[in-house]
């Protein structure tokens, strides 16, 4: 983002800069930088709370009255996080039917779209309190998304330039099952956190699982776009590197 | 939060080696404005945002596209697909604004705080590295904002 705003500036318009790693910014010297304690995705610190998002934008705007360059200043307010809730807290959906045994790519899909159907309650909630959803990037309905991804498991993955194309698909799928489960788990009675919300997702849901074992295939194809795509892109690190476990 | 200390060993050492091989500039632009009550300021991300019905962002050759965000889209409107899954997106599903505070700058323009809201937002994906890559796209969209009367940029990575 610094060097967007050294070529805007040199272009002719004054930029300002939230700034969430203060070492890049550090690095890179842009004219004007508010430094935020925030978590990465955050840089307005905390979602649903106007007076703190307009707090921080209107420092990063003051920074616009300064004479000379460099200007910068700590934002010296913390985000308030969510409580953190216990790992048996921690796994919003309740199987009140029996999960089928999911050693088959059958009973594992059958078991997936039994998880679907069961947070649909709670996101229709969600889309209800915030009028709106973030799913949507692959066009697909969770359904169809959840037999998409298991449909990964078993069928050839195309290679060459098909792969790149194909790699992309599956990133935006997977990408819009995430945001069915996160924004159905953070429906839900207990406030999780960001860190509770993705270790759920990753490592207590079907799909979850789903998402490992097409982690590991991934990484077996010979095409460098889904070796990629499995090695960095279908599992947060934390998870990967079993940070959140 | 992210103070390096506060994070695991892997991902510290990723943010400190993205320091390290920063890219430097020769020259120190600083272009002053009017005040902050006639500026015409416009958000700019680097969160992967699109309208949904956008093309979605891409890797290789694609990924220092923007994508134009017209200031009156409804959040709902709005989706993301930066390649990254290593940020919080919980945030953004609960509130746009806290990835891109458009009611909250429209706030302050309706308080008389800025002068005014730009017509058109913009959003990088800010995946590719070094971000010098970026350097057409943004001499690009430069243009674009001054044709939209804008003065100022408020960069929100993420």
């Amino acid at each position: 983002m610094c060097a967007v705003g050294h070529y805007l500036e040199e272009e002719g318009i004054a930029t300002t800069l939230i700034s969430l790693v203060r070492e890049h910014s550090d690095a890179m010297r842009p004219p004007r930088a508010l430094w935020v304690p925030f978590m990465l995705g955050r840089p307005f610190g905390v979602p649903d709370d106007a007076a703190f998002q307009t707090r921080v934008l209107r420092a990063a705007l003051d920074l616009l009255d300064a004479d000379e360059a460099p200007a910068t200043a700590d934002c010296e307010e913390e985000a308030p996080g969510s409580v953190e809730v216990d790992e048996g807290a921690a796994c919003p959906v309740n199987f009140s039917r029996p999960v089928l045994d999911a050693d088959s790519n059958e009973a594992l899909a059958a078991s997936l779209q039994d998880e679907i159907e069961q947070l649909r309650p709670w996101h229709d909630l969600s889309r209800s309190r915030h009028g709106r959803t973030t799913v949507g990037v692959s066009g697909l309905t969770p359904e169809d998304a959840a037999a998409f991804v298991v449909s990964q498991l078993k069928s050839a993955f195309p290679q060459g330039d098909e792969a790149t194309a194909h790699a992309r698909q599956v990133k935006f799928v997977c990408d819009d099952l995430r945001a069915y489960y996160e924004e159905s788990g953070a429906a839900q009675p207990g406030r999780l956190t960001p860190a509770a919300l993705e270790r759920w997702y990753y490592l207590d849901t079907i799909a979850g699982k789903v998402l490992h074992r097409l982690r590991d295939r991934c990484m077996q194809s010979e095409a460098p776009a889904l070796q990629h795509l499995g090695k960095l892109v279908l599992i947060p690190r934390a998870i990967a590197l079993g940070v959140r476990a | 939060m992210v103070r390096l200390a506060d994070l695991p060993e892997w991902e510290r050492d990723h943010l400190l080696d993205l320091a390290r091989k920063a890219p430097t500039f020769s020259t120190r632009p600083f272009v002053r404005g009017p005040a902050l009550r006639h500026r015409r300021v416009a958000l700019i991300s680097t969160a992967g945002l699109h309208r949904r019905d956008d093309r979605p962002f891409a890797s290789g050759r694609g990924a220092t596209e923007y994508r134009v965000i017209p200031a009156g889209t409804p959040a709902n409107d709005l989706v993301m697909s930066h390649i990254s899954v290593n940020f919080d997106r919980t945030g953004f599903r609960s509130d746009l604004n806290v990835v891109m505070p458009v009611d909250r700058l429209r706030e302050l323009a309706r308080d008389g705080v800025i002068g005014s809201v730009a017509d058109f937002h913009y959003s990088f994906m800010g995946a590719p590295f070094p971000p010098t890559q970026f350097e057409a796209s943004a001499r690009q969209l430069a243009g674009l904002l001054k044709r939209d009367g804008v003065d100022t940029a408020i960069l929100c990575p993420v």
